[in-house]
């Protein structure tokens, strides 16, 4: 099993170069979509194929196409979100890095549907290598008369431009992003209006992710029915997870949408199980702002059913024993993992990485940092653990973007499922840091 | 410690304000604001490292926009450095996957080899500065260290991070500009 789309070709030599990618079939899709359909119709192809958004939202991406506001005479905008910075996903700098070209040609694809005659890709400013091999890929594609004025002759125009960020996780957030991309600090801003309205410089505007983005060119060539053929139920096509932590063998898999969680964790043709023989006692499934879940819930659903790598089944049972597909930036943790300590860490990631432009995230994340270091550190008390609960309850849902979920549920999830551990931290403080140390709690269950 | 001071009023090179200029076709006519974040990482590699506030200025002038606008998004983004640093500025990624892969251990080995303090001294020699940053998107192989545009991954041995260390040691100090290997390729736009 495991038919691969976006990876096909992800090993050809001189792969990110436009002579080698084009031999094998690259931009086929943009001769297919601007001398032989409408953009209507290419939007209805990716309505079709259920793709949905591979950022971690999982909204379909069709749908979102549909939204965006098409007034005569006004530039609209395409923006591919490529500030990759969640903790555990790493799979859109492979991808570009690799294959540049699969990306512009989805841009290309994805601007002529959305009738967008300048289109930006956003990327992290820490991958500035990523962001040359992007530029020169881009410069083959001017020279072979893929963008620019009147590509193929089909008097559609493009213009397709990098920007770098500065280092913000919160510009992975869409209109934070168009905060930075117009020069300016990365705030979210309040929605409504959404940016299929009011976007980049107030003109209507989309923002995919890298690899949704990736994905047009595949369905336009295989048509949305075929591509919604593979997977299950409506988590249409192939994923890539990211893979990291504890395993054997990390990195970056593109799996069929439907794979037992067991089966990705444990066979040789992907992760090959946990390292040093070691039981595993966790798994973050889709990027560090989603619950965490201990081993027994990530394998098998509350029901009792094989957990599957699908938007429905890894959240099956909300978040009290499920939770997110989000990036698919999957963090395996063997059993001498303190789960307070990786909690801590994550809290301060998103303290750190909060804007500061709404009290409930820019305090409470600061105070679950603290609370958690405490705890961490041999000094914390038996409420603190209610109080984190309390605090993650106060940010979510009141603020102006989802950094404060974000930065609430991982804490919510890992006092949910560990709560012994951290009782256990507050009995024990002087063992609290011990370095290797096998914690108690649901660690012993396996 | 190596000067690495910006002089009092910085110039771009004429290399740079080529770049500059290709750069501001990206954007609006009206919307050169945009161009803000890819000039201020042209204006650190190009003055040692760091944007001093007369950089700034600088970078203000020749975008005409107010300096506190650049002010303002230069101390918001992690990536530019507001104080001096050294030759090397490592950025040890220390966030969960990396943590769970001995991320804490290598920041306190790369302390006691170099002798420069995470978010505090560079090393005596003036080589190292060390800086903690959040996630690097690199997860499967951590842990990491970011110089500038080059990651090294995996550095989870003695050996590796030996290797990395003589490798940035003999590197002869030159900022590596953002235009150099790409040349100006959206030039070709225009033809």
């Amino acid at each position: 099993m495991g038919r691969k789309l976006l990876t096909e070709h992800i090993n050809v030599e001189g792969i990110d170069t436009f002579e080698v990618y084009r031999k094998h079939g690259g931009y086929r899709s943009v001769e297919k979509a601007l001398k032989t359909m409408t953009p209507d119709e290419v939007v209805e192809e990716v309505k079709k194929s259920g793709l949905r958004g591979r950022g971690g939202a999982g909204f379909p991406t069709g749908m979102k196409w549909s939204f965006l506001a098409k007034p005569e005479g006004v530039p609209r905008y395409l923006v591919c979100n490529a500030d990759e910075s969640e903790p555990g996903t790493f799979k859109d700098r492979q991808l570009m890095s690799k294959l540049p070209h699969l990306l512009i040609e989805g841009m290309i694809t994805g601007s002529y549907a959305l009738g967008a005659n300048t289109s930006y890709i956003y990327i992290r400013g820490e991958l500035l290598y990523v962001l040359r091999i992007l530029e020169k890929a881009i410069a083959e594609a001017y020279a072979n008369g893929f963008l620019g004025k009147n590509i193929l002759g089909s008097g559609y125009d493009l213009d397709l431009h990098v920007h770098p960020g500065g280092g913000a996780y919160i510009c992975g957030e869409e209109t934070a992003l168009l905060e930075s991309l117009e020069g300016k600090r990365g705030n979210p801003r309040n929605k409504p209006p959404f940016p299929a309205v009011q976007g980049l410089y107030a003109r209507p505007t989309v923002v995919n992710n890298v690899e949704s983005i990736a994905a047009v060119p595949i369905i336009v060539n295989m048509t949305g029915d075929e591509y919604a053929k593979i997977g299950v139920g409506r988590s249409t096509g192939t994923k890539l997870i990211s893979a990291c932590g504890h395993l054997n063998k990390p990195g970056i898999y593109e799996i069929e949408l439907g794979l037992p969680v067991e089966e990705f964790i444990y066979s040789d043709e992907y992760c090959g199980g946990i390292w040093k023989g070691r039981e595993l006692k966790a798994v973050v499934a889709g990027g560090s702002s989603v619950p965490i879940l201990p081993k027994e819930l990530i394998l098998k659903t509350a029901a009792g059913e094989n957990r599957l790598m699908t938007y429905e089944s890894l959240s099956d049972g909300g978040f009290v024993t499920g939770t997110m597909l989000g990036s698919g930036g999957f963090i395996a943790m063997d059993e001498t993992t303190c789960i307070v300590r990786n909690t801590w860490n994550f809290s301060r990631f998103y303290h750190h990485e909060s804007c500061g432009q709404c009290s409930p995230c820019r305090e409470g994340t600061g105070w679950l940092e603290k609370v958690l270091h405490r705890l961490e550190y041999g000094h914390g008390h038996m409420e603190d653990i209610d109080l984190l609960v309390s605090v993650a309850k106060q940010i979510e849902g009141n603020t102006i973007c989802p950094l404060g979920e974000a930065a609430a549920w991982p804490v919510a999830a890992a006092v949910r499922h560990f709560r012994d551990e951290f009782e256990w931290h507050v009995k024990h403080p002087q063992e609290a840091i011990r370095p290797g140390a096998v914690y108690p709690g649901k660690a012993v269950l396996a | 410690m190596e000067s690495t001071t910006a002089p009092t009023k910085p110039q771009f090179s004429p290399a740079a304000q080529v770049e500059i200029k290709r750069l501001l076709t990206h954007y609006p006519d009206d919307r050169k604001k945009s161009a803000l974040l890819p000039v201020l990482h042209m204006a650190q590699a190009e003055f040692g490292g760091w944007v001093s506030p007369e950089v700034q200025d600088l970078v203000a002038d020749t975008l005409g926009i107010k300096p506190i606008e650049v002010y303002e998004v230069a101390t918001f983004y992690t990536m530019f450095n507001l104080k001096p640093v050294g030759k090397h500025v490592l950025e040890i990624c220390r966030t969960g996957p990396c943590m769970l892969r001995g991320s804490d251990e290598l920041t306190a080995h790369l302390e006691r080899i170099t002798g420069a303090k995470v978010g505090g001294p560079t090393s005596e020699d003036g080589l190292f500065t060390l800086k903690e940053v959040e996630c690097l998107a690199a997860c499967g192989f951590a842990p990491i260290v970011q110089v500038r545009e080059k990651y090294y991954e995996k550095l989870d041995t003695p050996e590796a991070v030996d290797a990395m260390l003589t490798e940035l040691r003999n590197q002869v100090h030159r900022p590596i500009l953002p235009w150099e290997e790409v040349g100006l390729p959206n030039s070709l736009k225009n033809n």
